[in-house]
């Protein structure tokens, strides 16, 4: 099993916390960083950071659950947010969803058998311009339509075939 | 179109963002250079005199909140920069950074030195990691070349900037909510006395401002406050404002255009008319919060006091449009359940009182309601208007109430038919 942070990682987190009068404010970025290495937030990712920072669990576990971008469940290798707010539904959003829920045969709130994607809905991505619109990882995708969502997938799916 | 003075998006281009040579090129550090020359005291009154109001949505002059903040307070305060862009319809801030990200910098070098605060934090919503990279570049370029650290360009101040990423949720786009997340708190909202300038981030004085905001001080700085009041078309009002137009218009774009411009010019030559020949119902003038406006309100101008005037707000300046085709009962179930589900759950009007207009405005929609159901909606937006903790609820009626101002034959048509009438077009 993958580490959930590369001790040097921790080291640095834990010299830069020693520095600070607020510890508790490198929470987030440390959140952040385990799940950018490790994927998701499990519960002993929440220990390690308040072991890290020098915090109560309880006090990082209140974060953890607060931000819809931290991952407290395990997600697939690509977490795709696809925006229902109000300038992306006007311009078709609920067809956008229903095709990526067709294409990758999963509802809102799951991952793909082979483990590749998880589906959420998310509020607005602040690219009404591009409406509609879907954040996958932290690239955002606009003036999406069913056949350019198709080619994002296999794209995606390239990409994560030459990761592993 | 008219071709409108261009000052925050002047070095624009598509897909490219200005680096610091070229921001020099065209002026930039000018403003912090002028500021310098000046006393903290003459820099904020500039910046009250030019009657800049805040950017972020609420429209509060910009000077006026400086001048709260005590400058000669001893021990630790802070700098912050709202970048927590959320609220539905509202892109403006990510063009601005993404285009030409050091006159944010500038700002809050300039910010800093009127209100004495060595050290400044710019906090960004977890969707803008491309503009995070983009200020974190422009920040270490400005190091380089003496523009923040220590002792800037010589004259005995220092400032510092910080990055923050944040991971998701509007509510942090409330300003003592912000704080706490800054913190690594739970990110509620913290009652309001004490204000952020004497008890803020950390229990420290803080100030806090919206990214475009602060972006427009360096340009006060340099041209001077009469300049900054001939640039708004409405003589009242001061300066250019970022439009973000969305849904069904032909051009969703970024636009800087003149305070006061009409929105009949907005929709039909910047956003190139209602998309399909449609005609046009109803927008949203500034964001999710703010109430809808009609075909009736189209040659009222854009700025903060007279949209107020017909009951509406400037808000964000995003400008969502809907076309005759749209259901306005479902316009506003979208809107309400944004609202429902960003609510913080701190207080029982916006957590509970939201997810029952939810629930209400389902009942509607799918041909459920009954007119007992729209008492109850009118009944809800009265409790909950007013009496919620923070700002989010509040601007959560914004729409609803306009829905049973504006369209209330549109929700009888629900209610009598039995379905929605909109349905299938």
């Amino acid at each position: 099993m993958t580490e959930l942070l590369p001790q040097k990682q921790i080291d640095s987190f834990k010299a830069r916390a020693a520095a600070l009068a607020h510890p508790h404010e490198l929470i987030v970025d440390l959140l952040r960083a385990i799940q950018s290495h490790y994927g998701w937030v499990p519960d002993a990712g929440v220990l390690l950071t308040a072991m890290t920072l020098g915090v109560l669990p309880v006090e990082v576990e209140e974060l953890a659950t607060f931000y819809d971008k931290i991952y407290r469940r395990a997600v697939g290798r690509r977490v795709i947010h696809v925006c229902d707010s109000i300038c992306c539904w006007s311009l078709g959003a609920e067809m956008i969803t229903e095709h990526l829920q067709k294409s990758l045969g999963i509802d809102f709130g799951m991952t793909t058998t082979d483990g590749a994607f998880t589906l959420l809905p998310s509020c607005c991505l602040g690219a009404c311009g591009d409406a509609p619109a879907m954040m996958i990882g932290l690239t955002t995708y606009g003036k999406l339509t069913p056949q350019k969502i198709d080619e994002i997938l296999l794209k995606e799916r390239v990409a994560i075939a030459a990761d592993a | 179109m008219n071709a409108y003075p261009q000052v925050l998006f002047k070095n624009r281009r598509p897909k490219e963002t200005v680096l610091l040579p070229e921001y020099e090129k065209s002026g930039g550090y000018q403003g912090l250079r002028a500021a310098l020359k000046m006393s903290p005291e003459e820099v904020s009154t500039q910046v009250k005199n030019s009657g800049l109001r805040g950017r972020g949505g609420a429209g509060f002059p910009t000077g006026v909140k400086w001048s709260f903040f005590s400058v000669d307070q001893p021990g630790d305060k802070y700098l912050v920069c709202n970048g927590d862009e959320m609220e539905p319809g509202t892109y403006k801030d990510r063009q601005l950074l993404l285009a030409d990200p050091h006159q944010l910098v500038e700002g809050m070098a300039i910010a800093a030195y009127a209100l004495q605060i060595p050290v400044g934090y710019i906090f960004l919503r977890y969707a803008y990691e491309d503009c995070s990279l983009q200020v974190e570049r422009a920040i270490e370029a400005a190091i380089a070349a003496g523009y923040l650290g220590k002792n800037i360009l010589g004259s005995g101040f220092d400032v510092e900037l910080h990055v923050h990423r944040s991971a998701g949720r509007y509510i942090l786009g409330e300003e003592t909510s912000l704080l706490n997340g800054l913190e690594g708190r739970r990110p509620v909202p913290r009652s309001k006395p004490p204000f952020p300038a004497k008890h803020g981030l950390f229990g420290r004085p803080t100030n806090v401002n919206n990214v475009e905001t602060l972006a427009t001080v360096p340009h006060i700085l340099v041209n001077g406050t009469a300049w900054f009041h001939g640039l708004a078309l409405n003589p009242e009002s001061a300066g250019t404002k970022l439009f973000g137009l969305s849904g069904h218009l032909n051009r969703t774009e970024c636009f800087e255009l003149p305070l006061g411009i009409t929105l009949r010019e907005v929709v039909e030559d910047f956003g190139g008319g209602v998309r399909g020949g449609h005609k046009f119902k109803a927008c949203l003038p500034g964001g999710a919060s703010t109430p809808y406006l009609t075909a009736e309100h189209l040659d009222v101008m854009m700025d903060f006091d007279p949209l107020e005037e017909v009951s509406s707000r400037l808000g964000t300046a995003g400008v969502t449009v809907f076309d005759e085709q749209t259901c306005m009962v479902a316009v506003t179930r979208n809107l309400n359940r944004f609202f429902a589900r960003e609510s913080c759950g701190w207080c029982t009007p916006c957590r509970d009182g939201l997810a029952m207009v939810s629930w209400l405005l389902d009942r509607i929609e799918f041909g459920q309601g009954s007119e007992d159901d729209l008492a109850m909606l009118k009944d809800q937006v009265r409790n909950i208007k007013g009496r919620s903790f923070c700002a989010l609820a509040e601007g959560a009626m914004g729409p609803v109430e306009a829905l049973l101002r504006l369209f209330e034959d549109e929700i009888k048509d629900h209610i009598r038919k039995g379905c929605c009438p909109f349905a299938g077009k």
